[in-house]
């Protein structure tokens, strides 16, 4: 049975439980569901945010989670993958990204979904940029996230 | 090709894309770095540190010695921090 993903790169809010129940209900076959979702704090490096503006690359975006979800189909035995992705401004509390996978067993599914997150970070083209009251500023890219990702690399 | 800039190289830029026609000698993305950085101050800005700077042809990530021969669409941004 061959798995196809469902990417979505939009605007509009998620909803996590629908999500899951749509790679999960009615099935006899998925034994476990994992879910990341990646939700905007209130203050970035200690200092208070108004909300997170994402740019992103219109075509690029869905073209390379498209390509790290192909990876993570054949990497480990899935029967589900969701990923969404938002883009537009975004309030502390809302949701920013969403993986969710579905397999048989635990192991597949949390790997595949700490894999898809780690070269999300590095590899989506999304750009965050904060608004404070001090104003509008480009947030950086961390070392530790491209270090995260390397883990995965194939010898 | 078309070029496209994002974030804040597109801000640097002053440009969201543009369409450009480097000369024969432009093989590479470095070397179309260069040549770019040479058309104006803002443009020196947006690359001014070229390590920094991440680029893709036709959607797909490329290192600074891709050649840029038969590309459609070309795209110069910072390192990502989306999820």
């Amino acid at each position: 049975m061959s798995v196809t993903a469902t990417i979505r790169i939009q605007q509009a809010d998620f909803d996590v439980a629908q999500e899951i129940a749509a790679l999960s209900k009615g099935r006899t076959d998925v034994g476990a569901v994992v879910t990341f979702s990646g939700i905007c704090r209130g203050s970035e490096n200690g200092e208070p945010i108004e909300a997170l503006a994402l740019e992103h690359y219109p075509g690029m975006a869905e073209a390379e989670i498209g390509r790290h979800a192909d990876e993570a189909l054949s990497r480990w035995p899935l029967q589900g993958l969701t990923i969404i992705h938002r883009f537009g401004r975004i309030a502390p509390g809302e949701n920013i990204v969403l993986v969710v996978t579905a397999s048989s067993h635990r192991q597949a599914a949390f790997e595949a979904a700490e894999f898809l997150m780690d070269y999300l970070k590095t590899n989506a083209p999304f750009w965050k940029r904060e608004e404070s009251e001090k104003g509008t500023s480009w947030i950086e890219a961390r070392d530790h996230d491209d270090a995260a990702t390397a883990r995965w690399t194939k010898p | 090709m078309r070029v496209k800039y994002f974030a804040w190289v597109r801000e640097r830029v002053g440009l969201a894309e543009e369409t450009v026609e480097p000369p024969a000698d432009v093989r590479t993305v470095n070397d179309l770095i260069g040549w770019l950085s040479s058309r104006g101050e803002a443009y020196a800005y947006a690359f001014e540190k070229p390590k920094v700077i991440r680029a893709a042809i036709d959607h797909a990530h490329v290192k600074p010695d891709a050649v840029i021969a038969g590309a459609r669409e070309i795209a110069f941004f910072p390192p990502m921090t989306g999820g």
